[in-house]
């Protein structure tokens, strides 16, 4: 055996909470149980492949995010408005996400994944494909665009 | 204006904790239902204290004192699968099994093996110790002498302190040859503990 992985119990207990918040955010709470079961058991099959264990964080929002891309493609073919409901709170704060659902997609996915998924920037670099200074930017390009965006 | 900032930071901390929890839940049932979990486990209770219990679909692979669980698991891990995940349903006939036993309700455990984490003569040493019957004992050098080497007492008594499977596989059973109580991996007050509970004059 080569690379030495941790118990997958491991990944659960760590990941579970930021990964169900990255993915409520991206594809609502209704969504997200599915979307969660179809990420862990995507990475569970995958997890004796692995080749190495250095970002094992980043690997697994990276099937997260692709698993929520694949939601929503096939829900927008049913649907035509925003497809993010408040998705977390009642008093429409949540509203947020439905204007971030409109940014460019490098924009949109760096603050989802800075803010939902509680990523730094050397993790969203790696999900990404991108470095760390393009990260950044796109978050703080992003938050200028929300700025501008929105009115009460 | 809405604060996006605030709103943003304020969604980074909203609190998933218990839904997220159920969701793992979840997940375990329908990965063992998948056949994806290489090595279940559970942490249980019992008057020797916390157990780990691990199995495989060959059967009980680990049953060890609950002194550095990280330890345990990441071992499991390494030297079996890294398809680690706690699993209680699929430990139950062994929680089952060791519940009875405490109540003084068993004396034979009839639990499937999984003997891949022991090799060559210390399988056949612990093999051996498998089959000494509840309430008796026996010795290293009787167990060297079971596993096809009368001489070989000490390999026998490394094999013996190398049980991955306390308690079912009964090592506690196996004492020093010219009298004494030998030693025990989750310390002797165990041993005393479980040799009492069969009976057996300490």
């Amino acid at each position: 055996m080569g690379v030495k992985l941790p118990a997958f119990q491991v990944l659960i207990d760590a990941y579970r909470e930021p990964i169900y918040r990255f993915l409520v955010a991206i594809v609502g709470r209704n969504d997200a149980d599915d979307c969660f079961q179809e990420t862990f058991l995507a990475a569970l099959s995958a997890y004796p492949r692995l080749k190495s264990n250095s970002n094992l964080k980043a690997w697994l929002f990276k099937i997260a995010q692709n698993k929520a891309i694949d939601r929503h493609r096939s829900r927008s073919r049913h649907e035509s408005r925003p497809l993010v409901e408040a998705a977390f709170s009642e008093d429409g704060r949540g509203d947020v996400w439905i204007e971030v659902e409109k940014l460019p997609s490098k924009q949109r996915a760096a603050i989802q994944h800075r803010y939902a998924g509680g990523l730094k920037y050397k993790e969203m670099a790696l999900v990404m494909g991108c470095t760390d200074a393009a990260a950044r930017r796109n978050v703080h390009e992003g938050l200028k665009k929300l700025r501008e965006g929105l009115v009460k | 204006m809405i604060q996006v900032s605030k709103s943003l930071a304020r969604s980074a901390r909203a609190d998933f904790k218990e839904p997220a929890e159920r969701a793992a839940r979840a997940f375990e049932k329908v990965a063992s239902r998948r056949g994806l979990i290489d090595v279940a486990y559970a942490v249980i209770d019992s008057p020797v204290g916390e157990l780990l219990v691990a199995t495989t679909e060959k059967g009980l692979v680990r049953l060890a004192y609950g002194t550095d669980l990280e330890s345990l698991i990441s071992d499991l891990a390494h030297d079996i699968s890294p398809r680690v995940l706690e699993a209680p349903p699929k430990t139950d006939p062994v929680r089952r099994s060791l519940d009875e036993y405490f109540d003084g309700k068993r004396k034979q455990f009839e639990l499937p093996i999984d003997w891949r984490l022991s090799k060559g003569f210390y399988r056949k040493v612990l093999q051996a110790t498998a089959r000494i019957p509840f309430g008796a004992v026996s010795t290293y050098r009787d167990m060297a002498s079971k596993a096809g080497n009368a001489r070989a007492t000490r390999a026998a008594g490394n094999a013996v302190g190398s049980n991955p499977i306390a308690i079912v596989v009964p090592c506690h059973r196996v004492l020093r040859t010219g009298g004494g109580l030998g030693g025990y991996g989750g310390g002797l007050d165990k041993k005393v503990f479980l040799l009492e509970l069969e009976g057996v004059a300490v």
